[in-house]
């Protein structure tokens, strides 16, 4: 059974999103994913200052089994990234909701992030 | 997965948490816990395989010896009761049916290990090389299960269950014995690069043997182990796997594998005359084993390319140590291409490959 931790915001593709206080976004991917992906042994990530665009890749996470590419939840300007992941992506197996973090966004639109799958609509994607 | 074939450990692996999938016709654990720790696990202290997937044949009879002589490229002739042997099996070709183990238990009384994938074919194979022979080809694939203790501690964790003196039984030597009290022929053999058994026994005894070793070995260090770290540390440590270092298309010379191919061992076998031809004229290709400083994992089939940009061959395995937190492979190239630098793509990003001797990391193997 996949952890959905409430108050987090889900894209179908498997990421997370995170509302902060400052109007920024926290962006990782869920247990689901890490668990359905196995070690993971890579995470490329943009760099400070990059434009994501909803939906498009923005990054490559890899494990023993296989690369996935990464998609956007919402728009925005990425202003930090998780250096931590370069080190130890592995991290992502075992705290993907909070140390594992991938991105901070300054959100293009804030109202993105409500249209997102609240938890109990992404535990029915999940099943 | 109800369509897939199972050992009698299957219950047994989804009760520890494995993750089961098809393997080669076979629902099987790749992992338990984790690949990279459990591949960790077995060069730091032991891990537990069920490899009951593999196939195993019995070949007796007064031309056993001379037959698997003509059958398969290693110098059958120079075993005894209680010694093993790897060889490829190759076709005319010199392209390679199967690599497998051969036990010889006595005189006129031989017994095969073989690969799972490849059972139906090489039965087939096997039995058409009989013709003209004096031996008695035994399917025993159904009467046996498999289990593989691997790792340094290996030995330690074997004794405690067992009244063999494993001490005397040197590596890719077999003793018949007793573990946890239960029958089996004891292997100083495996597929990790560590010291290590592997244990047939009879299927029924498969679960008791599971729970006896684990019981004995958790205490340990031992952890269940699943195919997915069998195979990175069979690449770690140099090993082929077939299907990708040994095919119908790579002989063994090509595999870099000349050691277990005896051209003069005195007796005609399979697959010899174009052997001799291509260690005369030198093979086109050949497997080199690399590394890349990088952790981004360079998979199969990804082109290889030389110098100048251009594809000089193909990756045949690719995964990352755990151990040395890089990735490394194997790769099929052009003899030519060998000797000059060689690189891949990875997402657009080049990364050079370092060829390497392996064994990829230091290996304390029991000595033979």
């Amino acid at each position: 059974m996949s952890n959905v931790p409430a108050g987090l915001r889900y894209a179908k593709s498997h990421e997370w999103v995170k509302l902060e206080s400052d109007g920024t976004a926290t962006v990782g991917i869920t247990d689901y994913a890490q668990s359905a992906l196995g070690d993971i042994t890579y995470v490329q990530l943009p760099k400070v200052g990059a434009t994501l665009k909803a939906g498009e890749t923005f990054g490559v996470v890899e494990s023993v089994k296989a690369a996935s590419d990464l998609y956007a939840p919402v728009a925005g300007t990425v202003v930090a990234t998780n250096s931590g992941l370069d080190s130890a992506p592995e991290s992502l197996n075992t705290a993907p909701y909070d140390g594992a973090w991938m991105l901070k966004v300054k959100l293009a639109n804030p109202a993105d992030v409500a249209a997102l799958l609240d938890a109990d609509a992404y535990q029915k994607l999940l099943g | 997965m109800s369509d897939l074939q199972r050992t009698p450990l299957r219950d047994f692996h989804a009760a520890h948490g494995a993750r089961l999938v098809d393997f080669a016709g076979w629902e099987m654990p790749v992992q338990y816990r984790s690949i990279l720790e459990e591949h960790k696990a077995v060069r730091r202290a032991a891990g537990l395989f069920d490899v009951s997937h593999m196939g195993e044949v019995d070949v007796r009879g007064p031309e056993a010896g001379r037959f698997l002589n003509h059958l398969v490229t290693n110098d059958v002739a120079k075993l005894y009761p209680g010694r093993v042997l790897y060889s490829p099996m190759c076709y005319p070709t010199g392209g390679v049916v199967d690599d497998l183990l051969v036990y010889m238990r006595g005189t006129d009384d031989y017994f095969l290990c073989i690969n799972a994938g490849n059972i139906a074919k090489d039965l087939a194979w096997i039995r058409a090389q009989a013709a003209g022979f004096a031996v008695t080809i035994t399917d025993r694939c159904d009467d046996y299960a498999l289990l593989a203790v691997q790792g340094p501690r290996a030995a330690e964790i074997v004794q405690s269950l067992t009244g063999a003196k494993l001490g005397l039984v040197n590596y890719y030597h077999f003793t018949e014995g007793t573990v946890a009290g239960i029958h089996c022929l004891i292997s100083r053999t495996g597929y990790t690069g560590e010291d290590g058994f592997e244990l047939y026994h009879a299927a029924g005894d498969a679960v008791a043997l599971a729970e006896a070793i684990l019981a004995a070995g958790a205490p340990r260090g031992l952890e269940l182990a699943g195919l997915g770290a069998r195979d990175s540390l069979r690449l770690e440590a140099g090993y082929p796997l077939y299907g990708h270092e040994l095919t119908p298309e790579i002989s063994p010379l090509t595999a870099g594998l000349g050691w277990t191919v005896k051209l003069d061992k005195g007796a005609d076998f399979i697959g010899r005359d174009a052997l001799v031809a291509e260690k005369q004229t030198g093979a086109p290709h050949k497997v080199v084993f690399f590394k890349t400083g990088d952790r981004r994992i360079v998979r199969a089939e990804t082109p290889v390319l030389g110098a100048d940009g251009a594809v000089v061959g193909r990756v045949l395995s690719g995964t990352l140590t755990p151990i040395l937190n890089e990735a490394i492979g194997s790769a099929l190239v052009t003899t030519a291409a060998a000797t000059q630098p060689l690189a891949v793509d990875i997402r657009g990003t080049k990364l050079n490959l370092h060829l390497v001797k392996p064994p990829f990391v230091e290996l304390k193997k029991a000595s033979s």
